[in-house]
């Protein structure tokens, strides 16, 4: 594509599902909105959904949007790739933009190596920051090998396309006051349709991902009814129950619940780690979590050394303890 | 018919054994054995099973280094049927687009094929981009994030894709690109019998001349990547306290007061 015809136009996809804006689409509006001051350009918000709220497409203006280009169509009601590869393939060649923002959501993550792929551009996945450099380039910045290394990365092409990992970026403050335009426009249906998804047969239960605080188990636990105890703390703490690898393999709970390199990153307020070792991959999935609490009888065992607080003891002592002492002190205070 | 499967498979090095420079972000490759993807030992065990049960013909696809040609020959006592490394200096340092280039010129020239499979992402890369990237240069649909197949027949095949908030049934005739996750199967191991068979037989090597007319030799490898690594780092671990007590009434006083302080409860 022809370099002279960007002007520093960023171009960040949201996500619209169950109504409502994923909110990675305002943490990419965050960071879009800092790059897009830096370079003295333009922020456009993507919008393609079904059924879309018009006034919740304000808000991608209060958060930072100077354009809003929203297609609403049946086309976009269910995460059907290659019907949103088509239209923002098309928005792209349309718009020229210099950088494009999307989610390292399962879908962001399915959709954008599509899209990279057609306008044969790079791709940078997952980033956990992005600076803009003296000469005016992105420079993505992401784990590697299994998160013990980061990669500053650089793209010769244009658009600069990245995929931003959920809750690294902050949103950003909403200001009533800013204007923006919403250009509606309409959706394409592409040609090519052997793919069908034939049925939507489990709505996910947990969103692990976003909990604030999570209570976690591993093999430490020696079997399933030692989730039950887990449950009782993460309730009173008004958390959810996480994984290691090893009980979602021993079938002792689902895969929802499993935290690490194959399973979901998570950056919970305090995550609480029971009977587990801190493998690398268990480590890549929690590391960045704002406190670290771990429970294991071996005082070697390595999830000691990313924790805050720690004790070597007994899960089976230590937990039911903590269970009692902090109902006591709700029943004092109230 | 016979399904005509490839498997998309990379060598990588054994995460747990793997050191880093500190200094320089240096990996030091020497230092662990390589291994196949994990995840890709799950895309070829679906392979085989589908193979099992209906018949079909698996190729083990790889690019990397000569000494990849083990990985392949373990795909091979896994149940690959053939197996092919494109291996050739022009190739090397390619990113994300000139590897799913360069896959997608040698499935081309591999020929026709139904289904290909590969793994969720890769242990060192760790994108999950050259799945759906190798779809689209060879424009057929892909279903990322697959944890069951449900069902397969010679037209079509019919899997569970796990979506942030929903998991989706997908149907999809061939030809289509699966991604899998680690929940698909559980792979099995190679016999020792499976293990001696696969040594003799041989791995094919094609070098960039033998893509010739498939790929354009500008856009593979490092020259023809279009993001390029700058820098690496050791990421700096954040600063914890790191208060470890071995007296469980002391710790569990200290860990009750940090939660009240923080509001937590
Ligand atoms: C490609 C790949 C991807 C992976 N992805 C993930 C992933 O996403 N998430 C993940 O977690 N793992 C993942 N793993 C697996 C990982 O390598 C480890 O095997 C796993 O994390 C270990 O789980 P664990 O800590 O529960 O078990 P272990 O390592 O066996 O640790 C159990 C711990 O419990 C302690 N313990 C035992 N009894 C008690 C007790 N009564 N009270 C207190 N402590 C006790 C022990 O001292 C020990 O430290 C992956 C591996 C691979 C190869
Ligand atoms: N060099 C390669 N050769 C063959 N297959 C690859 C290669 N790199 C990646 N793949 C496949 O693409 C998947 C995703 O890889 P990645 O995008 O590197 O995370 C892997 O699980 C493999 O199945």
């Amino acid at each position: 594509m022809d370099k002279l015809s960007y002007k520093n136009k960023i171009f960040v996809l949201t996500e619209y599902r169950g109504e409502k804006f994923h909110p990675i689409s305002f943490e990419l509006l965050g960071k879009g909105k800092e790059i897009a001051e830096r370079l003295g350009g333009e922020l456009c918000a993507i919008v393609m959904g079904s059924r879309v709220s018009r006034d919740s497409c304000m808000n991608l203006i209060y958060y930072g949007a100077d354009r809003v280009f929203l297609y609403d169509s049946q086309l976009f009601a269910e995460p059907n790739v290659i019907n949103f590869k088509h239209n923002l393939v098309k928005l792209v060649e349309e718009e020229k933009p210099d950088i494009i923002l999307i989610g390292a959501t399962h879908f962001g993550r399915s959709l954008a190596p599509r899209v990279a792929a057609t306008l044969k551009t790079g791709l940078t996945a997952d980033c956990i920051d992005l600076e803009v450099d003296e000469k005016g380039e992105l420079i993505q910045i992401r784990p590697a090998f299994t998160g013990n290394i980061l990669a500053h990365i650089k793209t010769k092409t244009k658009p600069v396309m990245t995929t931003v990992r959920y809750k690294v970026m902050s949103a950003g403050r909403m200001d009533l006051e800013r204007k923006g335009l919403i250009v509606f426009k309409d959706a394409e249906e592409p040609k090519e349709r052997n793919v069908k998804i034939v049925g939507k047969y489990e709505a996910r239960k947990l969103n692990i991902a976003d909990a604030e605080v999570i209570v976690s188990g591993g093999r430490g636990l020696g079997s399933p009814e030692g989730f039950n105890l887990l449950k009782e703390l993460a309730d009173l703490l008004g958390g959810v129950v996480g994984s290691s690898r090893t009980p979602v393999d021993e079938g002792w709970i689902s895969k929802e619940h499993q935290v690490g390199f194959s399973g979901n990153t998570v950056k919970p307020k305090l995550y609480i780690a029971c009977g587990i070792s801190g493998s690398p991959q268990h480590l890549a999935g929690m590391k960045d979590s704002e406190t670290i609490i771990a429970v294991n009888v071996d005082p070697s065992a390595p999830i000691f050394k990313v924790a805050d607080y720690g004790i070597v003891g007994d899960l089976y002592q230590i937990i039911p303890l903590m269970i009692k002492e902090i109902k006591a002190r709700k029943v004092n205070k109230g | 018919m016979v399904l005509k499967i490839i498997v998309l498979i990379k060598q990588v090095p054994d995460i747990e054994r793997v050191r880093f420079d500190v200094e320089t972000g240096r990996i030091d490759r020497s230092s662990a054995p390589a291994e196949i993807n994990p995840f890709d030992l799950n895309a070829l065990e679906a392979a085989v099973q589908i193979k099992e049960k209906l018949g079909g013909y698996v190729i083990a696809l790889s690019m990397g280094p000569p000494q990849a040609v083990s990985a392949l020959k373990d795909a091979m006592a896994r149940g690959a049927d053939e197996a092919i490394l494109l291996e050739d200096k022009k190739f090397a340092g390619a990113d994300t687009w000139a590897t799913s280039y360069t896959l997608a010129g040698a499935i081309k020239k591999i020929g026709a094929y139904d289904l290909i499979l590969c793994g969720e992402k890769t242990v060192d890369g760790d994108t999950g981009q050259v799945g759906a990237e190798v779809a689209e240069q060879l424009n057929i649909p892909h279903i990322y994030y697959v944890s069951r197949i449900v069902d397969f027949n010679e037209r079509n095949v019919t899997v569970v894709s796990e979506m942030d908030d929903a998991s989706y049934t997908i149907e999809a005739s061939y030809p289509v690109l699966v991604s899998v996750t680690k929940d698909v199967n559980k792979p099995r191991l190679p016999t020792l019998k499976d293990k001696l068979r696969a040594m003799k037989s041989e791995v094919k090597v094609w070098h960039a001349a033998d893509l010739e007319g498939f790929v354009d030799l500008n856009c593979v490898g490092y020259f023809g990547s279009p993001t390029n690594v700058h820098k690496v780092v050791i990421p700096q671990e954040r600063c914890r306290e790191g208060k470890i007590f071995r007296n469980v009434e002391e710790g569990l006083e200290n860990i009750l007061n940090v939660l009240k302080d923080r509001r937590l409860i």
